[in-house]
């Protein structure tokens, strides 16, 4: 059923037909309307959940991790600094294994005080062990709740998935959404029914203390685990574009990069702008590619690997900065590649922060320079991009 | 013995409650309760963070193996019935 809806409410729906049985959430700008709607469902019985109204992020996690722990299906959405609130917990539903799916629109932190999009609350949480997916459009937001459901309730898996939304760009933006058949969505994903789990007649402590001994092998188990999702990723991927006709590039989702010669790596909805300019840039005969990140964990670094071998230059937009050092999509790409030997040129641009336009004169101005760096084989950085009171701007 | 990391289930579960981790021996002070003073008011049985307190008729026991001897229940009592004594006195 194609209808018109915002991202939130792609959210909502891809939560209502994965069949979410707990919801515990916590309202927060620019999430609200995500937890509005599923509210809505549950009170209207055409969602058969238990909707649990909580004082804080860092109780919603904690409700989600205790609900899973006891085989529920459950679901969870925030946002910036109700994100950060939850850190702690995040922590422990990855070390717990519990395959709990949230929704995070990705905020600036604050201060300055700020409710528009910026990747810096997502990154901040890139090591908490939740698989962390940036959609670029609504529809691929309601799909990847399906995908990421069957993907973190495998057997092989059995960690939490982290579905990223930038705020307003897609959480307030109406697009045309398709909402697959609740028969087909129950037939792709199958009922939840973890090997172990909490149960009234039989108490059990999860998470319990071990002794230095042997807490390696946990932390072993998990890594393991991360690893063999990106096979799951794209297996279930796969599955998903047989039965519902749409896929999202795996990992890492390329956009003309097959003979181009320099290409940028972007996240979330500025990769819709980069496709337009990728399109504009290539009729005048310019040849350059877009490398959507789709996944920050797993990071895809194969995949950069492969496409490194292909290249001549790689341009990094981050969203988002990590003071001290650099932007973190650009720290993790040189990371992956720095183990190979044909390693082209990267350069790291700041871009967008506080719900900044990424407009496509930017993402043009981007490639001419970064085309220009490779060029000369000079690539200082990172540049911040249209900052009033720098000498070089571009917007 | 250190278990390959084949051999361990997905985070560690316990089937035993953390009560069996006896904690007597941390505790400088120990409670002692004046039964003759006490209203059976179950403030202190409310109070203790450790459930280490059990209602006999009504009356507080306290399991020495092992209450952490916070004090808490002596505090809470509005009867003062509750004295914390230092272990080895």
């Amino acid at each position: 059923m194609r209808k018109v809806m915002t991202g939130n409410y792609a959210s909502a729906y891809g939560a209502k037909v994965s069949r979410a049985e707990v919801i515990a959430a916590y309202p927060i700008t620019p999430q609200t309307s995500i937890v509005e709607k599923l509210a809505e469902f549950v009170a209207a019985g055409e969602m058969k959940a238990k909707f649990i109204p909580v004082e804080s992020e860092h109780s919603a996690m904690a409700a989600c991790v205790s609900a899973s722990i006891a085989g529920a299906r459950t679901y969870t959405a925030t946002s910036s600094h109700g994100l950060t609130l939850m850190h702690e917990v995040l922590m422990w539903a990855s070390g717990a294994r519990l395959p709990i799916v949230m929704t995070n629109v990705s905020r600036a932190m604050a201060p300055p005080w700020s409710v528009w999009a910026d990747h810096m609350d997502s990154v901040a949480q890139r090591d908490t062990g939740w698989m962390q997916f940036f959609c670029e459009s609504n529809q691929e937001v309601l799909d990847t709740i399906i995908m990421a459901y069957k993907i973190c309730e495998s057997e092989h898996v059995m960690l939490p998935a982290m579905i990223i939304e930038d705020a307003f760009i897609l959480s307030h933006t109406s697009e045309p959404v398709d909402v697959p058949d609740q028969d087909m969505v129950d037939s792709f994903l199958p009922e939840y029914d973890p090997a172990v789990k909490l149960e009234v007649g039989n108490p059990m402590g999860f998470g319990s203390l071990v002794r230095p001994d042997q807490y390696m092998e946990f932390r072993y188990k998990a890594m393991k685990a991360m690893e063999s999702a990106r096979e799951r990723i794209a297996s279930v991927e796969d599955e998903f574009r047989r039965t519902f006709g749409r896929s999202y590039g795996g990992l890492l989702d390329e956009y003309r990069c097959e003979d181009a010669e320099v290409v940028l790596i972007v996240a979330g909805s500025a990769a819709g702008t980069t496709r337009e300019v990728v399109d504009s840039m290539r009729d005048r005969g310019i040849r350059v590619g877009l490398a959507r990140l789709r996944a920050l964990r797993p990071f895809p670094q194969e995949e950069l690997r492969a496409l490194a071998n292909r290249v001549r230059g790689i341009a990094v937009l981050d969203r988002s900065y990590t003071f001290g050092a650099a932007g973190a999509f650009y720290t993790e790409t040189c990371g992956s590649l720095y183990p190979q030997a044909k390693r082209p040129f990267v350069k790291n641009y700041i871009a967008g922060l506080g719900g900044r336009d990424i407009t496509p004169g930017i993402i043009e101005g981007i490639f001419s320079d970064m085309i220009d760096a490779t060029d000369r084989g000079e690539v200082a950085g990172p540049e911040w991009v249209d900052v009033a009171g720098l000498e070089r701007r571009w917007r | 013995m250190t278990k390959s990391y084949e051999d361990i289930p997905l985070t560690p579960i316990s089937s035993v409650p953390s009560t069996m981790n006896k904690t007597g021996l941390w505790r400088v002070f120990y409670p002692v309760v004046d039964f003759d003073k006490c209203t059976k008011c179950t403030l202190c049985w409310k109070f203790c963070p450790d459930a280490a307190i059990q209602l006999v008729d009504g009356l507080p026991v306290i399991d020495l193996e092992f209450c952490k001897g916070c004090g808490i229940c002596a505090n809470e009592c509005p009867a003062k019935c509750i004295t914390m004594v230092k272990e080895g006195e």
